[in-house]
C-alpha cells in the first residue's frame, strides 16, 4: 500500500533496520513464507500427478468417474465437486468478510462471519468424506477375461456374491460396459454375448485402494493421487477449521480487544484462503482436464 | 521514492482502522470477486460436463488450456483480492511470487520433458 507521508526514503533507510521493509508485521510475513513453502508441497504433488499421468496413454475421464450425488444416484457429471468448490469459495468469502469486520473493530461481525466460515469448512469436510467413501466403494467394478480383456460392469445394486470356489455369481441383469471411465463413447454389451464373455472371466475387482482401482485398472496411481492430493488438502481444511475455531473462541473471549487489533483473524484468513486456492487447482487438474 | 514503509501507513497494518465507508467499498469488492469466482466455476463445470475429453483434438486442447487459464484467473483473484497481496508492498509481492514461480516453472518443464521420455520408453516396450 502506498504511503501517505510522501517523504522520500533511500534504500539504506528501508533496509537499514528499525522498520519493516515489507510493510507487514513479523507474523504476517512468516505466514506468507509458510504459505509459499506449503504451495511448493502441493505443486510437487500436482506436478507429480501430471508426470505419472503423462507416462500413460489412457487415463480415466473426470466427468465419468465423478458423476454421482448423495441420495440422487448417477448421471450428474462434476456437479458434486462443483458444489464442494462452491462451499469452499463461499467459506473463503465469509472469511474475508470477517477480516474486513476486524479492520472496523466490529467484534459481532467477526464472530458472525468466522462462525459461518467454520460451518462452511465442516460442510466441505463432510462432503469430502462422502466423496472418499463413494470413490473407495466404486460403481460396479470390472472383470478381466482369460484373454486379458477388461470389461466394466454396469451399475449394481449390491456387490457380486462370491461362490465357494472363488468364482462369482452372475448378476440377474448382466451389463458389460466398455469405455465406462475412459475416453470415447461407452458401449454396452448385454444378453447372450455378455454371458459368453462372463464365462471367460478370470478376475473380478471393484472399488479402489492403494493397489488397485476400478477406474483405471492399468494405473493404480490414479487412486493413489486421489487419496494423497485430496487427502492432504482435506487435512489442511481440517487444521484450518480447528485454527479458525480457536481464533473464534479467542475473539469471543475478548483476547484481541486487549491487543487493540484483530490481526490474528487476518493471519488465519490467509491460511484459509490458501486452502481455497489449492482446491481451485485440484479441481482443475484432477477433475476437469 | 515515496515513503511507504511505515506500518502505520499500511491500510492492512495492525493499527490501521477502517471507517464504515471504507468497509462498504471493501464489501463491494468482495461481492464482485465472489460473483466472478462462482461464475467461472459454473462455466468450467458446464464445459467439463458437455464437451467430452478427446486427447489430441484441437477442440480438447483449446478447452484444456482454457481451463488452465481460467484457473489462473481464479487464483489471481483469490491471491490478489482475498489474500490482498495486491495491496501489499512491491517487495513482499516479489518475495512471495518470484521464488515460487521460478521454481515451479522449472519443475513443470522438467516433469514434462522427463515424462515424455518415459512415455516413449514404455511405448517402445
Amino acid at each position: 500500500m502506498a504511503g501517505h507521508t510522501g517523504e522520500a526514503l533511500s534504500k539504506g533507510e528501508i533496509w537499514g533496520g528499525g522498520r519493516s521493509p515489507f510493510g507487514v508485521t513479523y507474523g504476517k510475513l512468516m505466514m506468507w513464507l509458510f504459505l509459499v513453502s506449503d504451495a511448493l508441497t502441493f505443486s510437487g504433488l500436482l506436478i507429480g500427478y501430471g508426470y505419472i499421468r503423462h507416462t500413460y496413454e489412457a487415463w480415466p475421464v473426470g466427468e465419468k468417474v465423478f458423476q454421482s450425488l448423495p441420495f440422487a444416484g448417477d448421471g450428474f457429471p462434476l456437479i458434486y465437486v462443483a458444489l464442494m468448490t462452491f462451499i469452499l469459495i463461499v467459506s473463503s468469502v465469509t472469511m474475508v468478510l470477517a477480516v474486513e469486520a476486524g479492520h472496523r473493530m466490529d467484534k459481532k461481525g467477526i464472530i458472525k462471519w468466522l462462525t459461518l466460515t467454520v460451518i462452511g469448512g465442516l460442510f466441505f469436510l463432510l462432503s469430502q468424506v462422502w466423496e472418499w467413501s463413494h470413490f473407495i466403494h466404486g460403481g460396479g467394478g470390472y472383470i478381466t477375461t482369460t484373454t486379458g480383456q477388461v470389461y466394466h460392469l454396469g451399475h449394481l445394486e449390491e456387490d457380486l456374491h462370491a461362490n465357494a470356489d472363488g468364482s462369482y455369481q452372475m448378476p440377474e441383469h448382466l451389463m458389460l460396459v466398455q469405455n465406462k471411465y475412459s475416453e470415447g463413447e461407452a458401449t454396452i454389451i448385454e444378453g447372450a454375448e455378455a454371458v459368453k464373455i462372463w464365462g471367460t472371466m478370470s478376475d473380478y475387482y471393484h472399488g479402489a485402494n492403494m493397489l488397485r482401482n476400478e477406474y483405471a485398472p492399468h494405473a493404480p496411481q490414479y487412486a493413489n493421487f486421489f487419496f494423497f492430493i485430496t487427502g492432504f488438502h482435506g487435512f489442511h481444511v481440517f487444521s484450518g477449521v480447528v485454527i479458525n475455531l480457536l481464533i473464534l473462541l479467542q475473539v469471543m473471549k475478548g483476547a484481541y480487544d486487549k491487543r487493540g487489533h484483530y490481526e490474528m483473524v487476518e493471519k488465519t484468513g490467509l491460511y484459509w484462503h490458501f486452502v481455497d486456492l489449492v482446491w481451485v487447482f485440484v479441481f482443475t487438474f484432477y477433475y476437469l482436464v | 521514492m515515496e515513503r511507504d514503509d511505515l506500518i502505520v501507513n499500511d491500510s492492512y497494518a495492525v493499527n490501521a482502522k477502517h471507517d464504515e465507508a471504507h468497509g462498504k467499498e471493501m464489501r463491494k469488492t468482495i461481492l464482485k470477486v465472489t460473483v466472478i469466482l462462482s461464475l467461472i466455476t459454473a462455466f468450467e463445470v458446464l464445459i467439463g460436463a458437455t464437451i467430452p475429453r478427446e486427447s489430441g483434438t484441437a477442440l480438447w486442447t483449446t478447452v484444456k488450456f482454457g481451463f488452465i487459464f481460467l484457473t489462473l484467473v481464479k487464483a489471481a483473484y483469490i491471491v490478489l483480492k482475498f489474500m490482498h497481496l495486491g495491496d501489499e508492498r512491491r517487495n513482499l509481492k516479489f518475495v512471495v511470487l518470484l521464488p515460487y514461480t521460478a521454481f515451479i516453472l522449472y519443475l513443470i518443464f522438467i516433469a514434462i520433458t522427463e515424462s515424455n521420455y518415459v512415455f516413449d520408453m514404455f511405448q517402445a516396450g
